[in-house]
């Protein structure tokens, strides 16, 4: 049984407590009240408007009744706990008299007694709950003796516990447990001694803590505060509140950012409510914007000199981490080596010089020599405006972004099967599921938030079957973990669609209705019996039948997938398989039922929906279709190309071959996330031309002719959509650096320079030439879009948060019907043998963000995870002979490079895992540069490497 | 070496289990099984524990340091318990602990060097009609006399 599925406080207990049906009318204060079913007073309080104060309990937790602050006075023998006490029919309160203040006066005047000379809460962020409570009843607890000091830990980066001020309310304990799921805090000892414990009753920084913040956002007293970032911590009334979204992954929290704007800082951040994240954050939204702030910031345009020419990488390479001891800044690009061979220059000088070496390129040479690199990291209104300049002035195609990296397989196959690349379903839909597949996500690393979500679910009975050859932690919530061996998930889904035709687990009425292609893929999965796919797939074939069952016979089947799925050669044909999968037994279209690729970037998916990738216009419409394009040329009046343009990997091959000769680069940084570094250096070595458009210098600056300082997601405006197609506005909190200038601005420069002005006035009016040019944004305005944003589609903005669900009466195809394609196996390019006999898969951990620019750049999440580590399997690393913390090299026919190992059975043996995020121990100097024919997206997740014991490693231990 | 119940506990804890409805239910009678084949809880076995349970690390933590019959650290070969709550107190049970302490040569809460014995005191152990009394391992032994004491910390400490 998965952990928290046992009622402990899950939010069944509200229901056990109060099984009333019906309303109850009552009167409360003289007031008579009309509760809802199951609501204690204190709820049915302050939907009357009545505040009665409250220590232990808060609206976002399942009450305990442990401080008993919150009495009211129903005519009884005693007081009671209006947080946990239910309505009753008749019920007179009386929620202020004497009695009552008198005793909530003494209880405060008790716990205040006990607190720290200065609350660490009221001398930071000023609001503390309990401190308020002594001022309104203006008592200090002084009268009363005072208890010995208990004992403060300050082992955690970003958190402070002081344990004297600590009035044991649960409320810390109830946020780890139940709303972020993390259970790492309890209460240790008895009497007077007892304190919250994490864990083994550890200090906070050595216990499974994984920083999230939310016991110190639900702690009423100075307990648990933050520790300062960028500036001491003041009093959330001094400083001004900007409400926007968090920059990392594609879950987009809410987020306030308290910004002291004198000094132009991020102070701290607050989880905001909404539908996306209800209130929750990780430790990347909470912790880590102050990179904004890093010196290190581009400020000035930048030009090469003349004598640094040709052109190379500037900074000797770095191929090993240090394990540990790093030296100062060697895991950042170093300025000092990269910086002298450049010189400062006006805008109106580097502007010029863009567009000129641009135009001449296209002039010469056709504009299939030029290409652009967008990101995933900008606005929708930067990627329209980036697709436009590519596509109207540039004249090609050959736009893309990161999303080839990371579900370009996915949206292939999904617009194939379904005719959207979107999900279909939120994630937070996994509420109303009887089975969730997860399936090579490494959710409560990559995507936090929604991880909680899927926790949450699991506790309240929907089973989780997890399925990735690398163990992620979710697993640890899960009915089933399945271990299959990397790169074989085509045999074992097609094995779970034999079990599941084979014994008429399909849904044959949505099948006949809303399907096609089942007769093929019957036919492929026929082959596949669980004993067939068992030698291949390495999960016993009792395992996948039982695996199908669960899926087959579940009323709601959801299904989430990462990048375990998508980054294969045959990527598109793993989702393919998940597609079938829901169609055959009809899960989509229905609450709890659906498909969701997890997206990585903050906006992957709205770069996409903008046109940000090189066959389609913004909503996917084909550059191929001449109806589309003759829309697209009447608005932004120029002939566009009517062929496909290159992908990020085909760019890359294309400037190795002399076919690609100018690049603008706008907030990517290749160098680090492509496959095979080191084929991308010499790619970048080779243009004639690449303008680099960033926040800092990143590895791919290295290489630039020009470099434009940009503005930072914290210093913007603009709309972001996050996995669940939400459309968000991102609000600016800062202050841009020095000259650095807004992305659509320096694009729209750009554009008017080579002949072709754009004159956009705000982000306001690029967003409604997008939404005029789309089908699915229609309807969405700033002013519609608020606070919290709307899903698209949205029929009725205005009234409406947009379809949470979709598709529940056919498909966008042209018969309206989805299309199953049966997938054939095929082994990875690159299998293990004598040299190279370890399978490397690559990926991502919880602080670090992509090519690190910006988390190693965050004092937080860098001092948390300074360092790449390999994880190897305990047999492997006693065969190798290595230990925690030894240095290994890593090779594989690409290239080489050094690191520390951690051994753990989350990784099996024969596998390896590296993060990729660390530039000194680059995981992508090893990948390979195959890919998947249709996503065109590179086999990220498997390559063979050898792995060897460091000298300096074994002379250390010889030492 | 890590921690795994003996096979005939093990038998005994399947048989705890099939009485309750939630694993957790299961936690002190399965801490108690863990501290009899062990001598204490320590936190291997609070892990242990926590992951056949599906519970949190944290919360058997909380659950093993609340009770006080759960042993935080090693213990003697034999725990002696003098109950020293009112009662017990008015029959002289402060003579008794004095006496024990002189005996051992420790103070209540240590462990004698040669790790035989265990002193503590306890609150009620609900034998107040027959104070002074005190708990060695699993008997009670009542209506203390100095002697008798004697007599008992001679077994033990042989
Ligand atoms: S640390 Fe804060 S939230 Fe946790 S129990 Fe103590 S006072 Fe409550
Ligand atoms: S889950 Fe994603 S969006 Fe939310 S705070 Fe973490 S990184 Fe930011
Ligand atoms: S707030 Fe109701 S008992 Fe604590
Ligand atoms: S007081 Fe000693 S047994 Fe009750």
């Amino acid at each position: 049984m998965p952990r928290g599925k046992q009622d402990r406080y899950s939010s069944r207990v509200g229901e056990k407590l109060f099984p009333v049906s019906k309303p109850v009318t009552l009167t409360i204060d003289g007031k008579t009240v009309s509760a809802k079913p199951g609501s204690t007073i204190w709820d049915a309080a302050r939907e009357a408007g009545i505040d009665i104060p409250v220590l232990c309990h808060s609206p976002r937790l399942d009450p305990v009744g442990v401080c008993r602050m919150c009495v009211v006075d129903i005519g009884g023998r005693v007081l009671a706990a209006s947080c946990v006490r239910p309505c009753e029919e008749g019920m007179n309160v009386v929620t202020k008299s004497e009695k009552v203040e008198r005793h909530r006066s003494m209880l405060t005047e008790l716990l205040m007694s006990d607190q720290p000379e200065t609350c660490p809460k009221e001398s930071t962020t000023g609001d503390s709950e309990l401190a308020a409570l002594a001022r309104a009843y203006n008592v200090d607890g002084s009268r009363l003796p005072r208890g010995a000091a208990r004992s403060s830990d300050t082992s955690s980066k970003v958190i402070a516990v002081n344990h004297q001020a600590c009035i044991l309310c649960d409320r810390c304990v109830r946020g780890c447990d139940d709303i972020q799921h993390n259970d790492v805090i309890g209460r240790t000892g008895k009497g007077y001694t007892t304190q919250i414990g994490f864990d083994l009753n550890q200090p906070m920084g050595q216990s499974s803590c994984v920083s999230c913040g939310e016991c110190l956002a639900v702690c009423p007293t100075g307990a648990l505060v933050n520790k300062p970032i960028s500036l001491p911590i003041v009093p959330r009334k001094s400083l001004k509140q900007v409400d926007s979204v968090c920059p990392y992954c594609g879950v987009g929290c809410s987020l306030t950012y308290n910004v002291d704007e004198s000094k132009n800082r991020i102070v701290y951040t607050d989880g905001r409510p909404s539908p996306v994240n209800h209130s929750r954050l990780c430790v990347k939204g909470r912790y880590g914007w102050d990179y904004a702030q890093h010196e290190q910031r581009l400020t000035h345009p930048l030009i090469r000199k003349s004598e640094y020419y040709p052109r190379g990488p500037l900074s000797p390479e770095v191929t090993s981490s240090r394990g540990g001891e790093h030296r100062k800044g060697s895991h950042l690009v170093r300025y000092e080596d990269v910086l002298p061979a450049f010189r400062q220059a006006s805008w109106d000088e580097a502007l010029d010089l863009v567009a000129t070496r641009l135009k001449g390129i296209r002039d010469t040479f056709g504009p299939g020599s030029l290409a652009g690199f967008g990101s995933a990291k900008c606005s929708n209104e930067e990627a329209y405006v980036f697709q436009k300049l590519v596509r109207a002035v540039f004249g090609t195609n050959n736009v893309d972004h990161c999303t080839r990296l990371c579900h370009a397989s996915s949206v292939a196959a999904l617009l194939e099967g379904i005719g959207s690349g979107a999900v279909t379903n939120t994630f937070a839909g996994i509420e109303d599921a009887d089975v969730a597949l997860l399936i090579g996500t490494n959710t409560t690393a990559n995507h936090p938030v929604a991880a909680t979500f899927f926790k949450q679910a699991a506790a309240r009975g929907t089973k989780l079957i997890v399925i990735d050859p690398r163990r992620p932690d979710v697993a640890n919530y899960a009915h089933q973990y399945v271990r299959l061996r990397n790169s074989t998930d085509v045999a074992f889904y097609n094995a779970m669609l034999h079990v599941i035709i084979a014994e008429n687990l399909v849904n044959e009425a949505y099948i006949k209705e809303y399907t096609s292609g089942f007769d093929a893929l019957k036919a492929e999965v026929q082959k596949w019996s669980p004993e067939v796919a068992e030698p291949i797939c390495g999960v016993p074939a009792e395992t996948i039948r039982e695996v199908a069952r669960i899926y087959g016979k579940a009323k709601s089947a959801i299904t989430f997938w990462g990048m375990g799925i998508s980054q294969h050669t045959h990527g598109t044909d793993n989702a393919r398989c998940l597609i079938a999968l829901c169609l055959v037994t009809g899960n989509c279209g229905r609450p709890g039922t659906g498909l969701h690729p997890l997206r990585g970037q903050n906006n992957v998916q709205g770069a996409s929906d903008a046109g940000l990738i090189p066959m389609m216009y913004p909503d996917y419409q084909r550059v191929t279709n001449p109806e589309v394009r003759a829309r697209f040329e009447k608005a932004w009046g120029v002939p566009l190309d009517p062929n496909a343009g290159l992908t990020v990997t085909e760019i890359t091959k294309g400037a190795l071959e002399g076919r690609i000769k100018g690049m603008y680069c706008l907030g990517e940084n290749p160098f680090l996330s492509d496959p095979n570094v080191n084929k991308v250096r010499k790619a970048l070595s080779a243009l004639d031309f690449l303008v680099v458009q960033d926040i800092f210098l990143t590895e791919t600056a290295e290489f630039a002719d020009v470099i434009l300082p940009a503005t930072s997601y914290l210093e913007k405006l603009g709309t972001y959509t996050n996995t669940d197609r939400r459309v968000q506005i991102g609000r600016p909190a800062l202050k841009p650096p020095g000259e650095a200038r807004l992305d659509w601005e320096i694009v729209s420069e750009i554009s008017t320079r080579m002949g072709y002005p754009m004159k956009y006035q705000s982000p306001a009016e690029i967003f409604n030439e997008l939404v005029s040019m789309t089908h699915e944004y229609r309807g969405l305005t700033y002013e519609v879009l608020g606070s919290t944003g709307r899903l698209w589609p949205a029929p009725d903005p205005a009234a409406d948060d947009g379809l949470q669900i979709l598709f529940d009466d056919g498909f966008p195809t042209p018969n309206r019907r989805g299309k199953m394609v049966p997938a054939a196996f095929e082994p990875p390019r690159e299998t293990p043998d004598e040299n190279y006999p370890f399978v490397l898969n690559t990926g991502r951990v919880l602080e670090h963000w992509h090519t690190g620019t910006m988390t190693r750049r965050s004092y937080a999440l860098n001092a948390i995870a300074p360092e790449a580590l390999i994880e190897v399997h305990p047999e492997d690393a006693m065969k190798l002979g290595v230990h925690n913390g030894d240095r290994v090299v890593v090779t594989s026919r690409r290239g080489s490079i050094t690191l520390a190992v951690t051994v753990t059975t989350r990784t099996h043996e024969g596998s390896v895992f590296i993060p990729f995020h660390f530039r000194e121990a680059a995981a992508n100097v090893l990948t390979i540069d195959e890919i998947d024919p249709f996503g065109k997206i590179p086999e990220f997740k498997f390559c063979a490497v050898r792995v060897e014991r460091a000298p300096e490693s074994s002379a250390a231990a010889a030492e | 070496m890590t921690f795994a119940l003996s096979d005939e506990r093990e038998r005994t804890l399947q048989e705890i289990l099939s009485r309750y409805p939630t694993k957790m239910a299961a936690t002190i009678p399965f801490l108690h099984l863990c501290q009899e084949q062990h001598g204490w809880v320590s936190d291997e076995i609070c892990e242990y524990v926590a992951k056949r349970l599906d519970l949190s690390a944290a919360h058997v933590k909380g659950v093993a340091t609340f009770y006080s019959l759960f042993n935080k650290e090693p213990v003697g070969k034999h725990q002696v318990w003098v109950c020293r709550t009112l009662p017990c107190a008015l029959a002289g049970a402060e003579n008794v602990l004095k006496h024990c302490e002189k005996r051992l040569g420790i103070h209540a809460g240590e462990t004698t060097r040669d790790g035989k014995v265990t002193l503590r005191t306890a609150e009620c152990l609900a034998s107040c009609g027959s104070g002074p009394m005190m708990q060695v391992d699993r008997d009670y032994y009542e209506n203390l006399t100095l002697a008798e004491v004697d007599k008992i910390l001679d077994r033990v400490t042989r």
